[in-house]
C-alpha cells in the first residue's frame, strides 16, 4: 500500500486546493475574509447534507430522499420553529426518529433502500408542500444570527466546516461506536456475530443521517431567511457526489467525514469557478459535472499506482 | 407457476384498482377519457421505464441517472434542427436518436474507462448534458412541426399513437429479453457478473449495449414528449428520474438485478398516472397526493418483498 492509497484524504484536499488556487488567480479579490464567506457560505448546508448521505452510504445503502427531507426540515424551521419553538423542536425530533425507524424497517424487512427512500422522497415532499404550499416563512432570529456571525480570523463558512469535520471525524473514525457502524458496511454478518444488534446500528446510522439532514435544513433557512418545499431538492445528487468526491465508496463502509465536507466545498466552488472565468452561466452546472469527472479520474490514477506497488 | 405468483400481476391490479376507484366517484362516466389519458401519459413513463429496467437488470449499482438530461437534450436539439418546418419529423427523430446514442456511449465510456460507479458516472454526465441543453436552447420554445405534433397527440384504432409506440417497444424488449441470446446474456450478467464472464458472455459488450439502449429510449421519449406537449422545456425530463426507477420496481423487476419484467413496467406506468388522477378526483391537494403516492410505492415494495420471501 502506498502512501497515497493509505491516505485517501489527500486527493480531496489537493482538488479543493487546486480549484481554490485557480479561483484566486482568476479573481484575487476573492482572497479575503468577505470573499471566502461569499464563496462558501452556501456550502455549509450542503456539507451537512453530505455528512447525512455519508451515514447512509456507510452502511451500504443510498438515500434518494435526502433533498426532499432537507427541504422539509427547512420548511419546519421557517414555520413552526419560528412561530412555536417547542412544537418546532418536537417536529424536528420526530423527523429524526422517523429516519431511525426507516433504517430499522429497511433492515428488518430486507427492503432495497434505494426504492424505499425514493418513495419517502414523495412523502417528505408532500408534507413539506402541506406545511408551506407557497414559498415563505421566516428564519428564527437566533438561527439567522448564528449563520451570519462573523468570527475573528476566519469566516463563518470555514469555521463551520472545521467544526463539522472535526465532530464527525471524532464520531465516525475515532469512537468505538463509529468503528462498529463502519463495520456494518464492511461486513454486517461478522458485526452481528460479534454480538451487536445490526438493526439497532442501522437505526442509529439512519438516525444520525436524519440529524444531519435536519441541521442542513436549519442552516439553509438561516442563510436563505425563508423556505419553500423544493428549496433543497438538488441536495440529493450533490450529497452523493460529495461523498464520492471526498474519497468515500458505495460499499464496504469506506467513508471519510473530513473528505465529505471537503467534497461538498469542492462542488460548491466548482459552480462559482466558471463564473469567474467569465464563461456563460449556461455552463455552471456542466462545470460541476466536469470537475467531478476530473477528480474521479485523478482518483483512478492514484488507485492504479496503489495496486502496482 | 400460478397466475397469482406472476410479479407483473400486482402492478396491473393496482392500476385497475386506482382506475375503478376514480370511476367510482363519477359513477362510471369518463372511463374512456381516463383510460385514454392514462395510456398517453403512461406511454412516456413506460418508454423510459423499459430502458431503466434493462440497466437495473445489469445488477446492483447499475442505474442511469442521466435519463432526464438525455430526454431534454435530445428533444431540444431535435426541435432546433426541425425548426417547425413541415416534413422534417424524420430528420428530428434521427437527430434525437443520435443524441441518445451519443450520451449512451459517453455514459458507458465514463463507466468503463474511468471505472466510475454508474450512479456517479451518469450523474456527472447528466450535469454536462443539462448544460449543453441550456446552452443550445437559450430559452427558446420552438414548436414541433404540425404533422409531428398531430402524430404525437393523435390516435389510431382508438388508442393514442404514443401508446402504440410504447407498446411496440415493450414487445421488442420482451422478445429480445426472452428469446434472444443478448437477452439471456443480460440476465446472466445481472445475476452474477463473474460467473457470466467465466461462462464466456461478452460482459462488457452487454453492458455497453444496455447503457446505449437506455439512452436511446430516453431520447425517443424526450422527442415524443416534446412533440406531444408543443415544445421542449428545460425541466421536461425532471419527473422521469424517480418515475423511471419507480415503474421498474413497482412493475416487479428485482432491484438487485438479473430479473426483469416487461408487462409489469407498463402496468406500473399506468398505475403511476392513475393514482395521481384518483387522488386528484378525490380532491386531495398536492401535499396529500405526494404523501399518498410515496406511501403506496413503499407499500407495494413491502408487499412484493414479503411475497418473494414466502415463495
Amino acid at each position: 500500500m502506498t502512501f497515497l492509497a493509505r491516505h485517501r484524504i489527500i486527493l480531496p484536499v489537493v482538488s479543493l486546493a487546486v480549484l481554490l488556487a485557480a479561483t484566486f488567480y482568476m479573481q484575487p479579490r476573492a482572497m479575503s475574509y468577505f470573499g471566502l464567506n461569499l464563496l462558501f457560505n452556501l456550502a455549509v448546508p450542503i456539507a451537512l447534507a453530505t455528512i447525512a448521505q455519508m451515514m447512509i452510504i456507510m452502511v451500504n445503502d443510498i438515500d434518494l430522499s435526502l433533498g426532499a427531507f432537507v427541504s422539509l426540515a427547512a420548511c419546519v424551521t421557517a414555520t413552526f420553529l419560528n412561530d412555536a419553538p417547542m412544537l418546532g423542536l418536537l417536529i424536528l425530533l420526530a423527523l429524526i426518529l422517523s429516519y431511525a425507524l426507516l433504517g430499522a424497517v429497511i433492515h428488518a424487512l430486507e427492503l432495497p433502500a434505494i426504492v424505499v427512500t425514493l418513495g419517502m422522497s414523495f412523502v417528505w415532499g408532500g408534507i413539506a408542500l402541506f406545511i408551506l404550499p407557497s414559498p415563505g416563512g421566516a428564519a428564527p432570529g437566533w438561527l439567522r444570527t448564528l449563520m451570519t456571525v462573523k468570527p475573528p480570523f476566519a469566516p463563518m463558512a470555514v469555521v463551520a466546516a472545521v467544526i463539522i469535520a472535526a465532530v464527525t471525524h471524532l464520531l465516525i473514525m475515532r469512537s468505538g461506536i463509529g468503528t462498529v457502524l463502519r463495520g456494518v458496511g464492511g461486513n454486517a454478518r461478522s458485526v452481528a456475530r460479534a454480538g451487536w444488534s445490526v438493526i439497532r446500528l442501522k437505526a442509529l446510522a439512519y438516525g444520525l443521517a436524519g440529524l444531519f439532514g435536519v441541521l442542513a435544513g436549519m442552516a439553509l433557512v438561516g442563510l436563505a431567511t425563508s423556505a419553500d418545499a423544493n428549496i433543497a431538492l438538488r441536495y440529493t445528487l450533490l450529497s452523493i457526489a460529495g461523498v464520492i468526491l471526498g474519497g468515500g465508496e458505495f460499499t464496504g463502509g469506506k467513508v471519510s467525514p473530513t473528505g465529505a465536507v471537503i467534497g461538498a466545498f469542492t462542488l460548491t466552488l466548482a459552480a462559482s469557478f466558471l463564473s469567474f472565468m467569465r464563461l456563460s452561466p449556461d455552463w455552471q452546472i456542466g462545470a460541476q459535472g466536469a470537475i467531478l469527472i476530473l477528480v474521479l479520474t485523478a482518483r483512478l490514477i492514484f488507485r492504479q499506482k496503489g495496486s502496482e506497488a | 407457476m400460478s397466475v397469482l405468483s406472476r410479479p407483473w400481476l400486482w402492478s396491473w391490479l393496482a392500476a385497475a384498482a386506482a382506475f375503478s376507484l376514480t370511476l367510482g366517484l363519477t359513477s362510471g362516466r369518463g372511463a374512456g377519457e381516463l383510460g385514454y389519458a392514462a395510456l398517453s401519459f403512461g406511454a412516456f413513463a413506460a418508454i423510459v421505464g423499459l430502458g431503466q429496467m434493462l440497466v437495473i437488470t445489469l445488477g446492483p449499482g447499475n442505474v442511469d441517472l442521466s435519463i432526464p438530461a438525455t430526454m431534454t437534450l435530445a428533444a431540444t436539439l431535435a426541435l432546433k434542427a426541425m425548426g417547425s418546418d413541415p416534413g422534417t419529423a424524420f430528420l428530428g427523430l434521427v437527430i434525437a436518436l443520435a443524441v441518445g446514442f451519443g450520451t449512451g456511449v459517453a455514459n458507458y465510456a465514463l463507466i468503463f474507462l474511468l471505472r466510475l460507479p454508474p450512479i456517479i458516472a451518469t450523474l456527472a454526465a447528466s450535469l454536462i448534458y443539462q448544460s449543453l441543453a441550456i446552452w443550445s436552447n437559450r430559452g427558446l420554445r420552438i414548436k414541433p412541426p404540425a404533422g409531428l405534433a398531430d402524430f404525437a397527440t393523435g390516435r389510431f384504432l382508438g388508442l393514442p399513437n404514443v401508446a402504440w409506440v410504447g407498446l411496440a417497444l415493450a414487445i421488442v424488449v420482451w422478445f429480445v429479453l426472452e428469446r434472444s441470446v443478448w437477452g439471456r446474456w443480460l440476465l446472466a450478467t445481472g445475476q452474477n457478473l463473474r460467473v457470466a464472464r467465466l461462462a464466456g458472455v461478452p460482459v462488457e459488450l452487454v453492458r455497453a449495449s444496455t447503457y446505449i439502449s437506455v439512452a436511446v429510449f430516453a431520447s425517443l421519449a424526450g422527442y415524443l414528449l416534446a412533440s406531444f406537449s408543443g415544445g421542449a422545456a428545460l425541466n421536461m425530463g425532471q419527473e422521469y428520474l424517480l418515475m423511471s426507477i419507480a415503474v421498474v420496481v413497482i412493475g416487479g423487476s428485482s432491484i438487485a438485478g438479473g430479473n426483469s419484467n416487461v408487462p409489469g413496467v407498463w402496468g406500473a406506468a399506468l398505475f403511476m398516472f392513475l393514482v395521481v388522477s384518483m387522488l386528484n378526483s378525490y380532491g386531495a391537494g398536492a401535499g396529500v397526493r405526494n404523501v399518498l403516492t410515496g406511501t403506496i410505492i413503499i407499500a407495494i415494495v413491502i408487499a412484493a418483498s414479503s411475497r418473494r420471501a414466502r415463495t
